[in-house]
């Protein structure tokens, strides 16, 4: 049989329930505690119906506070741009060259550029900046249409190459696969790799690339390889490929061509933006 | 045991038709607590912890302390705008939250060393709802008369001039303490005489009439209303000290085999005389928590020791010794009842765990300390820019980037050099200046950015990484400051 408990006067009431002869003791709650969690239902009610809650078939309730998260993110952004109209305004009418000598308004650029180019050119350039096989990287000091801050500005508000704007960069290399003999281009490729001091996978071939190279390339390369930002012509002396330099890319590349395109941006992006996106990538470290 | 299992309840249920009688109610209103007034050392030793501790409270925020020109001259402050804590000579910086951090071990760990040698001190005697509830008390019996005028107050239904002059007149001195409670809070947080001169003239920022109000009418209802039910219910700590306690802590007591058979009691025979215990309940009418301590250890007892100096006053007049109701040790029971003496308190203190947590304790403490008498006041923080991890320049060199952040942590504006050790070939350069220097305000923090250059074809550029050190130095005293990062290669 099982054994009674003992009871005395000191211990609380049962509940009653009992399993397997243990007995649930009766320890009251608190009424107002109790009171506490009605309270908190009545406000849970009275939440549902002052905000956004129930679901609807198409939408939710809107609550009778009117309160969405939506209009308060608009509402924060239109009171940020209210705030930077002023300097805005000032980033916009400032000489591009001057913007370095104010302070104020150069800390503003860079975050303000900033947040553009992680917008609108990380897609190309990477977050960081440092481009892709075929997207210059924007941090090193070698630059195609050239990289003072004046420069850095028209290439971002004119682009590159693109029908949408008749002042865009613009320039072509031909596909010498048409125009010369695979010899001829493997004589070029040859002696391209001994122009960035680099060793030819062919001697005797990069010796003949020599002629090639200054009847066909050197006119926008430049004699010495050394580029010509006029045309956007890649200085090919240096340790900067665009595409790559190794010798199977190079190949390619002068055989097939190339043609990258960047969008003109004036048309999306307002004159204080574009000086400041050009601001900030001036500063990243490779600014002329 | 067991043996026969219900056929009708073969999961060893017994159905809830067996229960003969109904349960009492789930719920239970409170009952209201009118404790007595008392006198005596542990009575005294509670008004002077609860005067210097509102003592503390009130006034700390009114200490002025000079700093010198442009920074706060309140001794103790919060400055959450400008992120700084002024505690006296002493400035930490939001990088330096570790002492606070520091200081709320200690605190952890003095509430466990208290607690295992002496049990619920805290609760007892310091705990803000305690010191608070006992304020409201005296208030209450300053107005209301001693406990058998507040009973009969209570148990007259009928509202009539005098109880309502009564009753309105203690809430009134209950919000105005509750006031100043509120009122004082956000004193810490900004300069005091400005504030108060700005609350007054309703010119404080909402913030603040906020937190005010919010904490008048916490401190009104804990300590007018809630009181006992707060520690009872709401504050989880008398669970948690549980397990801090043993049978070596001193705490407080009923020597039951001295007081037993208590007066009245059925038991009392020819053989087992009355014990010292009058049953005259001075220990019951005292208890603000509305307890017998008589009952035995109970979740509810906060140790405030009132019924120690209630027994103690009882037994003075019937001729019998004190401590009756005492503060002692469970391990001495045994000892007691053969009529032993107990063991000496000391002996109760010092064991393992008490001196665990002291060594702990003044480790931390020593550890904060030195780390206050050692700490720089350039703080140099870098960050290794890794997207990307380095970029090639046109002539083959390898460039890492880092944000390297200063802080100037003294008064004057200040110039600090920075250079880096690790490897003779790589070369600093910093963003935006041709120099290597770096002009810093007085209490100004800067984010400059440095490139670490390494010349194509050298170790640092080839190798995947090397170790590099970041030396900051402040050029007026030549004080330094380093920071650890890698400088990494194209690793081929």
């Amino acid at each position: 049989m099982s054994k009674k408990p003992v009871q005395n006067d000191k211990d609380p009431d049962t509940t009653g329930h009992s399993w397997d002869g243990i007995e649930e003791f009766n320890n009251p709650l608190p009424k107002w505690w109790v009171w506490v969690f009605y309270a908190t239902i009545v406000w849970g009610i009275g939440y549902t119906i002052a905000y956004p809650a129930w679901p609807l078939v198409n939408s939710a309730t809107a609550g009778l506070l009117g309160y969405s998260t939506r209009a308060e993110v608009a509402e924060e952004i239109a009171e940020f741009e209210a705030k930077n109209a002023g300097i805005n305004e000032r980033l916009a009418g400032v000489e591009l060259a001057a913007i370095g000598d104010d302070a104020e308004l150069y800390g503003y650029a860079v975050s303000a550029g900033e947040a553009v180019f992680r917008t609108w050119c990380a897609q190309c350039h990477g977050s960081g900046a440092a481009g892709a096989v075929g997207y210059p990287n924007l941090l090193d000091d070698d630059w195609l249409w050239g990289g003072d801050i004046e420069a850095i500005h028209y290439t971002i508000s004119h682009g590159i190459r693109n029908e949408e704007d008749q002042d865009s960069h613009y320039s072509e290399m031909p596909a010498f696969g048409d125009i010369l003999e695979e010899g001829e281009i493997i004589a070029a490729v040859n002696y391209v790799q001994t122009l960035s001091g680099g060793t030819p996978n062919d001697a005797a071939a990069a010796a003949a690339g020599e002629e090639v190279y200054l009847d066909n390339c050197s006119a926008c390369h430049g004699e010495a390889g050394e580029g010509d930002i006029y045309q956007g012509a890649p200085n090919l002396a240096d340790a900067i490929w665009l595409y790559g330099g190794d010798y199977d890319t190079l190949i390619e590349t002068v055989t097939y061509s190339r043609f990258g395109v960047m969008p003109p941006w004036q048309t999306r992006l307002s004159e204080a933006e574009i000086r400041a996106v050009a601001t900030y990538v001036h500063q990243l470290g490779g600014g002329e | 045991m067991r043996k026969h299992i219900p056929n009708d309840a073969s999961f060893g249920v017994i159905p809830l038709s067996d229960t003969s009688e109904q349960p009492q109610s789930l719920y239970a209103a409170r009952e209201p607590i009118f404790p007595k007034r008392v006198s005596g050392p542990f009575r005294n030793l509670k008004w002077i912890i609860m005067a210097v501790t509102l003592g503390i409270y009130y006034i700390t925020p009114w200490i002025r302390w000079d700093r010198g020109p442009d920074l706060p001259n309140q001794a103790v402050l919060l400055d959450m705008a400008n992120r700084r804590f002024y505690f006296f000579w002493i400035e930490i910086w939001p990088h330096e939250f570790y002492f606070v951090a520091g200081l709320l071990i200690m605190a952890g760990l003095g509430l466990f060393l208290f607690t295992s040698a002496f049990g619920r001190v805290w609760c007892g005697y310091a705990c803000p709802q305690t010191v608070w509830t006992d304020l409201f008390i005296l208030v209450e019996r300053w107005i209301e008369g001693d406990r058998n005028a507040r009973l009969r107050l209570h148990r007259q239904k009928s509202m009539d001039f005098r109880k309502f002059r009564l009753m309105t007149s203690k809430w009134i001195v209950w919000l105005l303490i509750a006031l100043a409670t509120g009122g004082a809070w956000v004193f810490y947080f900004a300069d005091a005489p400005t504030l108060l001169r700005d609350l007054v003239t309703l010119n404080a920022h909402p913030i603040a009439y906020t937190t005010v109000a919010i904490l008048t009418a916490t401190t009104f209802f804990f300590g007018g209303f809630a009181r006992e039910q707060i520690c009872i219910y709401a504050c989880p700590w008398p669970r948690i000290q549980a397990a801090m306690m043993d049978e070596d802590t001193i705490t407080v007591g009923y020597r039951a085999w001295r007081g037993e058979p208590r007066k009245h009691s059925k038991e009392i025979t020819e053989d087992t005389p009355q014990g010292d215990c009058i049953d005259c309940m001075a220990c019951v009418n005292v208890c603000p928590m509305g307890i017998d301590i008589r009952d035995g250890q109970q979740m509810e007892c906060i140790t405030c020791a009132l019924c120690i100096d209630a027994c103690d006053d009882i037994m003075a007049k019937i001729g019998k010794p004190r401590g009756l109701v005492d503060y002692m040790a469970l391990s001495d029971e045994p000892r007691e009842r053969s009529g032993e003496k107990p063991r000496s308190i000391w002996k109760h203190i010092l064991r393992p765990r008490t001196i665990l947590y002291t060594t702990l304790w003044s480790l931390v403490g020593i550890g904060l300390v030195f780390a206050l008498f050692v700490r720089s006041h350039i703080d140099m923080s870098v960050a290794p820019v890794r997207n990307p991890v380095f970029v090639t320049l046109s002539d083959g060199s390898i460039r890492n980037t880092y944000d390297v952040r200063l802080r100037n942590m003294t008064n004057q504006p200040t110039t600090f050099r920075l250079f880096a050790t690790g490897h003779p070939q790589l070369r600093l350069q910093l963003e935006g200046t041709p120099y290597e220097t770096v002009d810093l305000d007085a209490q100004g923090a800067e984010l400059q950015r440095v490139y670490v250059i390494a010349p194509p074809g050298s170790d640092p550029a080839n190798a995947e990484r090397t170790e590099l050190r970041f030396w900051v130095e402040d050029l007026s005293n030549g004080e330094r400051n380093y920071a650890d990062t890698t400088y990494f290669g194209k690793g081929n």
